[in-house]
C-alpha cells in the first residue's frame, strides 16, 4: 500500500471507455461488428493538439501504464518509469494515452467479451488479431480523440513493435516512433517459446478449449507455466544468478512437491500472481500477434522497402543483455532506417536486467529517452 | 533544436570543416561527440546528417540537439552504411583512437565520396622538443592526456599520415594545418610536419 502517493507520479487516475460501433476488418478475414477499447489518459492535451504521445503496451501489459487506482494500489501502471511529471514521456509536456490492446483482459473487446451473434463469451471464437488490427483499432481511438498527428507513438517489446506499424500504415499521424527494445520480427526462438506457453495452457485440462468461461473455471496452471517460462525470457542469465544463485529455501528435500530453489519459489510466486489478473485467452492471443508480425512480409520481405514510405523520426533502444530481442535486431531496424536515409537515433544501453530493462529505471536510458523526447517537445510546441 | 547555434561554439577547427562541406550535402560524423558540428551544418547548410558516438552521456546531448546519432563503436566499422551513401564522411580528431585507422580510412572511403580527417599532429615542434629534451610523452592543448590513460593510441605525424595514404591508394584533395590557437600561418605551409600542431585534410580515393 502506498499511503502517500511520489510526486513525480501521475497521481490517482481513472479510466475511459471508446465504443466503437463502426465494424473493424481485420487480417484474419474476419470483421468486428463493434468493439470498445479501455484507455487512460495522463497530462494535458494542447488546444492545438499536438501533443499527444500514444503509448503501446507489450504481452501482459494494460491501459493503465502509469498513476495508481486507489491510495491502496500496491503497483503503479507498467511503465511508471518513464511517464509522468519530470520523466522522459514528461506530463507536464506531454498529454499520453494508453489504450488496452483488442483482445484484452482488462475491459477493452476481447475473449471474455458476451459475442453480440451468440450471447456467449467469444472465447475461442475471438479473431486472431494482428499488430496492424490494433495499429487500425487505435487510429480510430486517435480520431474519436481529435488527434490527427501523435507527436509519438511509443513502446517497449510488442509496444514498440505498434510503434514501427503505425510509422509504416499511418505515416503522416505520427511525428516520432518510440521502439524500445523490440525486433523487426519474431526469430524461429522466440516463436517457439511462444509455442510452449500456448501449449501449456491448452495441456491445462481446465481450459476447455478456450470455452472455460462456460465451465466457470480458468486454466491457471497452464497459464501460470506460461507466464514462468516467459519470465525466465525477459530476464538475462547474470540477473538470475545475482539474485538467486543456487540458493536454497530451506534442505533440499529428496521430493517433487517442495520448493527447493529461490528461483522456483520466485517463478511460482511470479506465475500465481499473473493469473490472478490475466486470461489465458489473451495471453494466446497476443503471443499470435507477436508471430505474426513481420512488416517486411508485406513489402517482398524487404525491411527496407517496408520503412521506405516513413516519415517519422525514429528512436530506437537496446539492451546489452536482452536475448529476447538483442541489440542485433534493433540494429536490422537502423540499418533500414539508414538505407532510406530516415531520421533515426540509435542507443544501446549497458544494462544486466534482460528484456525486462526496458521497465527499469536505468539512468543512461532514461538520460537518453528524455532528451530525445525534450525535443520532441520543443518540435510539437504551438 | 538550437536556433542559438553560431559559428562562435565552434572550434576554427570545426569552422574549416564546416567550409568543406557542400550545402545540402549527406554527411556522416564519425566520434561526432555531443553533437555540436552536425548541428551547425544541419541548421546552416541543410545537410542530411548522421553522428556516431560512442559514449552514452554524448549519444543522449546529441538527441537534446535533434540530431541522428547512432551508439557505436568506430573500432567494430561502420558496416550499417552503405557504399557510398555520403558526400562527405568526417572524422574530426578521433582517427588517433581507434585501433586501426587503416581499415577506418579505407571504410571511410567506401561509405564516402569524400573523407575529412584532423588529427593532432605529433611532428609539431612543441611536441619533438618535450621528446627530446624532457624525455617525456608529449602533452599539449590537442594532447591533454598522460600516457597511461590517453585515448589517443595510434599518434601520427602529417608524414605518417601521408605516406598510409599514399600505400591505401588514398588522395590528398586538401591540406590545411592549424597552431595551438588555431591559426594558420605561411611557415606552416613551408615545413607542415614542424609547424602544424593540427592537421585537416580532404581525401579521397584515387582514380586508378
Amino acid at each position: 500500500m502506498v499511503s502517500k502517493l511520489p510526486a513525480d507520479s501521475v497521481g490517482l487516475v481513472t479510466q475511459h471507455k471508446a465504443i466503437f460501433e463502426e465494424p473493424l476488418s481485420l487480417d484474419c478475414g474476419r470483421t468486428l461488428p463493434r468493439y470498445e477499447l479501455v484507455y487512460e489518459t495522463y497530462g494535458t492535451l494542447n488546444r492545438e493538439r499536438t501533443n499527444a504521445i500514444l503509448v503501446c503496451h507489450a504481452l501482459s501489459g494494460s491501459h493503465h501504464a502509469a498513476g495508481y487506482h486507489s491510495e491502496h494500489d500496491r503497483k503503479p501502471g507498467w511503465w511508471e518509469t518513464c511517464i509522468g511529471p519530470g520523466k522522459p514521456l514528461d506530463t507536464n509536456r506531454f498529454f499520453i494515452v494508453c489504450a488496452n490492446n483488442l483482445g484484452g483482459c482488462h475491459g477493452s473487446t476481447g475473449p471474455a467479451t458476451t459475442n453480440p451473434d451468440t450471447g456467449k463469451p467469444y472465447g475461442d471464437d475471438f479473431p486472431v488479431v494482428t499488430v496492424k488490427d490494433w495499429v487500425r483499432s487505435q487510429a480510430r481511438l486517435a480520431d474519436q480523440l481529435e488527434i490527427k498527428q501523435w507527436a509519438a507513438v511509443a513502446g517497449g517489446s510488442l509496444g514498440g513493435m505498434q510503434a514501427m506499424q503505425w510509422a509504416i500504415d499511418f505515416p503522416q499521424r505520427l511525428r516520432h516512433a518510440i521502439v524500445i527494445a523490440a525486433a523487426p520480427k519474431l526469430s524461429a526462438q522466440n516463436i517457439g517459446f511462444n509455442e510452449v506457453a500456448r501449449q501449456a495452457i491448452m495441456a491445462d485440462p481446465e481450459f476447455h478449449g478456450g470455452r472455460y468461461y462456460d465451465h466457470d473455471v480458468s486454466p491457471r496452471r497452464g497459464l501460470a507455466v506460461a507466464r514462468m517460462l516467459g519470465h525466465i525470457t525477459y530476464l538475462s542469465d547474470d540477473a538470475m544468478r545475482a539474485k538467486f544463485g543456487r540458493d536454497l529455501r530451506g534442505k533440499m528435500s529428496y521430493d517433487f512437491d517442495e520448493v527447493d530453489f529461490q528461483v522456483e519459489s520466485y517463478l511460482r510466486y511470479q506465475g500465481q500472481q499473473f493469473v490472478q489478473g490475466f486470461d489465458a485467452n489473451t495471453y494466446m492471443l497476443m503471443t499470435k500477434a507477436l508471430d505474426y508480425f513481420d512488416p517486411a512480409a508485406d513489402y517482398g520481405d524487404d525491411l527496407s522497402t517496408a520503412l521506405a514510405g516513413i516519415e517519422c523520426g525514429t528512436l530506437l533502444i537496446s539492451f546489452s543483455s536482452d536475448w529476447r530481442f538483442a541489440p542485433e535486431r534493433s540494429v536490422e531496424i537502423l540499418r533500414a532506417l539508414l538505407d532510406n536515409e530516415k531520421p533515426v537515433s540509435y542507443l544501446e544501453v549497458e544494462a544486466t536486467q534482460g528484456h525486462d530493462a526496458f521497465l527499469m529505471p536505468i539512468p543512461r536510458y532514461i538520460e537518453a529517452f528524455s532528451a530525445y523526447m525534450g525535443n520532441v517537445a520543443r518540435e510539437c510546441a504551438p | 533544436m538550437n536556433p542559438a547555434t553560431t559559428m562562435n561554439p565552434l572550434r576554427r577547427e570545426l569552422e574549416i570543416v564546416a567550409a568543406w562541406i557542400q550545402p545540402g550535402a549527406r554527411v556522416l560524423d564519425l566520434g561526432c561527440g555531443d553533437g555540436l558540428l552536425l548541428d551547425y551544418l544541419v541548421h546552416h547548410k541543410g545537410v542530411t546528417a548522421y553522428g556516431l558516438e560512442i559514449d552514452p552521456a554524448k549519444v543522449a546531448r546529441c538527441m537534446e540537439r535533434g540530431v541522428n546519432v547512432v551508439h557505436a563503436d568506430l573500432d567494430k566499422g561502420i558496416r550499417d552504411f552503405r557504399k557510398d551513401s555520403f558526400d562527405h564522411v568526417i572524422l574530426s580528431q578521433a582517427l588517433q583512437a581507434v585501433h586501426y585507422p587503416d581499415k577506418l580510412l579505407e571504410e571511410v572511403l567506401r561509405v564516402g565520396r569524400e573523407g575529412i580527417i584532423t588529427f593532432p599532429n605529433i611532428g609539431y615542434w612543441r611536441m619533438r622538443f618535450q621528446f627530446m629534451f624532457h624525455g617525456c610523452m608529449p602533452r599539449g592543448p590537442a594532447l591533454p592526456f598522460a600516457w597511461y590513460n590517453t585515448p589517443n593510441i595510434r599518434l601520427c605525424t602529417v608524414r605518417d599520415f601521408e605516406h598510409l595514404c599514399a600505400s591505401l591508394g588514398i588522395g590528398i584533395v586538401e591540406r590545411r594545418l592549424l597552431d595551438r590557437a588555431h591559426h594558420s600561418h605561411v611557415i606552416m605551409n613551408l615545413a607542415p610536419n614542424l609547424f602544424g600542431e593540427i592537421a585537416l585534410y580532404r581525401i579521397q580515393r584515387e582514380v586508378a
